[in-house]
């Protein structure tokens, strides 16, 4: 399987779960990294000036019809969820909240493992809510690989746990370990 | 991959649903409309998409529903209040100098821009000489945008809203509180005219001053995008002004070159004038 595009969501203590693995993707990952952290709704994105800085691949905030380019990282903007059409471009939308999110990490997460099926890898990390649960079950049966954080090691557990329940086939792990899997699912 | 039954389901729905009753969803960006079939034929109880097509070919009292699903009905009084204030301290200056306006709010919903914009006309001492023009396609948003009543527990984001778009005076000057509902006055609707319209299949307005289209753009494929912002250029005034949503763009229309960037952190654009 050759991975295609990665996607990650994360809520409570989300920032600090990222700096973990985001700044670690060395220049020339294959695959486009698409992120929601659920953040209040506020017109400016810090996050993307944030991880800007720390980060060796590009860092932007996701445009609306834009197409993916492999190597770059882009985050949902606030108040908008973040959708992934088939043909392999972002789509956002102001579409009612979803888990009372939005961005919502389910919405995400549902319309990549219908574009990318087995190619996607989906994680969840850290948070206080359950959402990513549903979203992480069908990247699951799509046939995505699936990584939790260890709600031990998370600062919030519920997220990742509401995740596992409902997925059991996803891989539990610390926080550097899922740095290293996604690395190692780039072709060498 | 190959195409999924579903989404063959879906395109065929659409093209009976366009077919039938002339609405046209087949550009419209196709992973939002996706996820809102799919909850319409869960929350409906139908196997399969299918079976919900032969159900809206068969049943036209069914029609009406899917549209709450088909469009979506989120929105807010003065919503990014940046935008309504630039509309107030940079489109306003201009505007004043017409003796008639005509302004077309395309993409109505329930009326909360129509009634933020009249609001914001009133304010600024442009209501009696302006028309405004309130489109949807969606009946129940046109009712609602005519009836312009909201439940109370919105109003204090509309307030607050309202305060940080620069508003004068306070936003309860505007309507009257009745029991949990709060009723907007009908003199900001006397001179708007409610009316169906689709962006995506019917032709242009006349001469508009100010076109404010918000998260409608959105919705559509670039292709679909392209038209509208083409239907936009031919319905403006020269000089008139279009305002979309903050995370909407004419960049990669074919027709850009139709406007100029007037206010661009709040997506204000320019009729050029040749
Ligand atoms: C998300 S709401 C935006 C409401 C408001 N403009 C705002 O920004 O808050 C989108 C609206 O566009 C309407 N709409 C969808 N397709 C349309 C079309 N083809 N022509 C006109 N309006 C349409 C929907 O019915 C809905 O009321």
């Amino acid at each position: 399987m050759s991975l295609r595009a990665v996607v990650i969501g994360a809520s409570a203590g989300g920032v600090q779960a990222l700096s973990q693995i985001l700044p670690g993707l060395p220049a020339g990952f294959p695959a486009p990294v698409m992120v929601v952290v659920h953040i209040p709704p506020r017109k400016d994105n810090a996050l993307v000036e944030l991880f800007a800085r720390k980060c060796r691949l590009e860092v932007k905030e996701a445009e609306d019809k834009e197409p993916l380019v492999p190597g770059t990282i882009y985050f949902a903007p606030p108040d908008y969820h973040l959708l992934v059409e088939t043909a392999g471009s972002l789509a956002l939308s102001s579409d009612e909240t979803v888990n009372h999110s939005r961005p919502a990490i389910d919405v995400l997460f549902e319309t990549a493992a219908d574009a990318f099926g087995n190619a996607l890898a989906a994680v969840v990390l850290t948070g206080a809510n359950q959402d990513g649960a549903r979203g992480l079950r069908a990247v699951c049966e799509a046939g995505g690989s699936a990584f939790v954080q260890d709600p031990a090691t998370a600062e919030v557990g519920t997220m990742p746990e509401a995740a596992l329940a409902a997925c059991p086939a996803a891989r539990m792990m610390a926080l550097d370990e899922i740095g290293c899997a996604l690395q190692a699912m780039m072709p060498r | 991959m190959g195409e999924s039954i579903e989404d063959i389901e879906i395109q065929l729905l659409l093209d009976a649903v366009y077919r039938h009753y002339h609405y046209d969803f087949r550009h419209y960006a196709r992973a939002s409309i996706k996820r809102r079939l799919l909850q319409a034929r869960t929350q409906w109880g139908y196997d399969s998409i299918s079976e919900m097509q032969s159900a809206v070919l068969h049943d036209e009292t069914i029609l009406p529903r899917l549209l709450n699903f088909l469009t979506v009905q989120v929105s807010e009084m003065f919503r990014d209040p940046s935008y309504f204030q630039a509309l107030r301290e940079k489109v306003v200056p201009h505007l004043r100098t017409y003796p008639s306006l005509k302004v077309w709010v395309a993409g109505c919903s329930h009326g909360e821009e129509l009634y933020s914009l009249a609001i914001l006309f009133a304010e600024e001492g442009l209501a009696e000489r302006t028309i405004f023009y309130a489109t949807d396609i969606n009946p129940n948003a046109l009712k609602a945008a005519q009836a312009g009543v909201y439940p109370l527990d919105r109003i204090r984001l509309f307030t607050e809203n309202h305060r940080l778009s620069g508003g004068h005076g306070s936003l309860s000057d505007h309507y009257t509180a009745n029991y949990d509902r709060a009723v907007f006055d009908k003199s900001l609707r006397e001179r708007t005219v409610f009316s169906d319209h689709s962006l995506v299949t019917d032709a242009a307005f006349g001469e508009m001053h100010l076109i404010s289209c918000r998260n409608v753009l959105i919705y559509f494929d670039r292709e679909l995008q392209d038209r509208v912002v083409g239907l936009f250029g031919e319905s403006l005034a020269r000089g008139g002004f279009l305002g979309i949503g903050s995370k909407e763009s004419l960049r990669f229309s074919a027709h850009a070159d139709l406007f100029s960037e007037f206010v661009r952190e709040e997506k204000i654009y320019r009729r050029r004038s040749r």
